[in-house]
């Protein structure tokens, strides 16, 4: 099984230091998850899907769904960093004059569903998907889940119905950082064996260190993973990724006020990180 | 109600390519004619209510209009979050056919019996809730609900009502109906409770009370301004619907009244089942019966009113003393 012990370049850095600063800007932010979802999100977006950020209602774009939209804050900084609004914007976030909020919501450029409650996206992308081979378009959906998000019935029920369409345009990431709010998934839910379950599902299987960039590109140049099944990507993640003293901290999942002096010592970490 | 419902999906994909239908395990033989002739557009899905509304919603959001299928619980219960968060806060154009409104699954009891389901879903933002009276009505609301913007929920009775609205009189959906016009009383009504407010105007008459009629297939947008023209000449106003008297049509008129500050005050009864779920079996009639929806209740209603309306201020506040 792929570990998460890739280490991180100077792109990824640069995306983190931008999430700590529009953290330090709203004083609050699902940290954990934004650290732990940002290489999935960002081969995404440098390397795999296919958008226009001047016309983000493009027809032909392939559609991307953050289920587990509490991580918002990587998906924001990928988009700024895509042009599809200014990145001024980062530095209003959660503020009441500012275009985003603690959860992605569709009248932002770029984001194709508001999410936040749990285990919704995944059934909005099937819709997608149906809807491309209603049409016969070329467009693919991806959908990022949370491993503690899996707990609901509803990711289970579309796991079952995207199976029997054979919707293999769509792929799951399951970003799986072993970890949600009250401690490790191993102990709150366990859903081991994870893999084994989206098999029985009926779902092709892949996985991968979901902070290792060369690999995530090459599991994304596989798909899909299997003719006429949808694929998902177990991704093996790092709550906290980046930063020795946030890493697997489950303190750092979610904070609801943060210092300056906070933001400072985070930004410093990310300099000398290795 | 159900069959020109579902009848009228087929007709409407046949027009519209962008017409779907989702059933959620529905009866064997469903729209077969639909499966057989559009089945690219037909989806016999799980019984899976909160997948299939965000599927849906997904669907919706790249400009098809899904006409969904289950029984009216396992939408507005079950599957509310997703009503909320999929269709209503992404304006989703998707038309939720909810069999069973009201007291019709009485036989299967309180877990099938829809009670509740006008009031929450009438606090949704974006939620246009539709209750028509019987098929022919069903069948007008359903020609205007393919360009109608946003989620709908378009609940239906048990089948084979008897037919009470009159073409001649239209229908638009947001739009109330004045059925019928009246100086002393106003019976406002939604669904096929239509029928009882008309048969209670009707026996009223006789005894020299002249009550009108007011329909409201539209429990969200509520027609205020149908609502309150009607009151201006009635003293009194009875509610009529087929769901809890918490939240319901009787609700949304009180506090359209209390919110108009009308002079002189207009007195209100509503008639509705109590806060209390059904205990007994039986059949949408009989439980109807057993709560008092029912012509004798209005007509008893309106009279009674109507009578405190004449009752002298000294002889009102003697019967609250006593």
């Amino acid at each position: 099984m792929p570990t998460a012990s890739a280490v991180l370049d100077q792109r990824a850095r640069d995306l983190r230091k931008t999430i700590v600063r529009a953290m330090g800007a709203g004083g609050r932010g699902h940290f954990g998850s934004a650290f732990s979802i940002l290489e999935i999100l960002r081969v995404l977006y440098d390397d795999v899907l296919r958008f226009d950020a001047t016309q983000p209602k493009w027809p032909g774009r392939d559609r991307f769904i953050l289920s587990k939209g509490h991580g918002c804050l990587a998906l924001y900084a990928v988009l700024a960093d895509k042009g599809f609004f200014p990145a001024e914007e980062l530095f209003k976030f959660c503020q009441k004059d500012g275009l985003l909020g603690g959860h992605p919501e569709i009248r932002i450029p770029g984001v194709e569903a508001s999410t936040g409650s749990l285990g919704h996206g995944l059934s909005i992308g099937i819709g997608f998907a149906l809807n491309a081979r209603l049409d016969r378009a070329p467009s693919r959906t991806f959908v990022v889940i949370g491993d503690g998000e899996s707990n609901e019935g509803a990711i289970w029920e579309a796991a079952l119905c995207a199976c029997k369409h054979r919707l293999e345009s769509l792929t799951a990431i399951v970003d799986s950082n072993k970890q949600q709010s009250y401690g490790p998934t191993a102990e709150v839910l366990n859903l081991e064996p994870l893999r084994d379950k989206w098999e029985s599902f009926g779902w092709a299987v892949a996985e991968v260190d979901g902070h290792d960039v060369d690999a995530l590109r090459g599991v994304f140049a596989r798909l899909p993973l299997a003719p006429g099944r949808p694929s998902v990507i177990i991704a093996h993640t790092v709550k906290g990724k980046g930063i020795a003293f946030t890493e697997h901290n489950m303190h750092w999942h979610h904070k609801a006020k943060i210092a300056a002096g906070e933001i400072e010592s985070l930004l410093a970490a990310l300099e000398t990180a290795p | 109600m159900r069959q020109t419902c579902l009848n009228m999906v087929y007709e409407l994909a046949k027009r519209d390519p962008r017409v779907l239908f989702i059933g959620s395990d529905l009866g064997v033989g469903t729209l077969q004619q639909f499966k057989e002739e559009m089945p690219e557009r037909f989806f016999m899905e799980g019984i899976s209510e909160a997948n299939l509304l965000g599927m849906a919603a997904g669907l919706a959001l790249e400009g098809k209009i899904p006409y969904v299928n289950t029984i009216a619980t396992f939408f507005a219960r079950r599957a509310f979050e997703q009503i909320v968060v999929d269709l209503c806060l992404h304006k989703a154009n998707v038309r939720l056919i909810a069999n069973g409104g009201g007291l019709v699954y009485a036989p299967l009891g309180p877990t099938h019996e829809m009670i509740e389901d006008l009031a929450i879903l009438r606090a949704i933002p974006n939620m246009t809730v539709v209750s028509p009276a019987d098929a022919q009505e069903m069948r007008r609301l359903m020609l205007q609900s393919v360009d109608y913007p946003g989620p709908m929920y378009i609940r239906l009775a048990k089948g084979n009502d008897p037919v009470v609205t009159r073409e001649e009189l239209g229908f638009r959906i947001g739009k109330a109906i004045p059925m019928r016009r009246g100086t002393d009383a106003l019976i406002v009504t939604t669904g096929i409770t239509l029928r009882h407010g008309l048969e209670a105007a009707d026996r009223l008459a006789p005894q020299g009370i002249q009550a009108g009629v007011l329909h409201v297939p539209t429990i969200k947008p509520l027609d205020r301004d149908a609502i309150l023209d009607a009151l201006s000449g009635a003293k009194a106003v009875v509610t009529v619907e087929e769901h809890t008297v918490v939240g319901g049509l009787g609700s949304a008129v009180a506090e359209l009244i209390a919110e108009a500050g009308m002079s002189p005050a207009r007195r209100l009864k509503r008639i509705g089942i109590p806060d209390c779920f059904p205990e007994e079996y039986g059949s949408q009639a009989s439980l109807m019966e057993r709560f008092g929806i029912t012509t004798e209740a209005l007509i008893a209603a309106v009279a009674e009113l109507l009578e405190g309306t004449r009752a002298r201020p000294a002889q009102r506040m003697e019967a609250l003393r006593s």
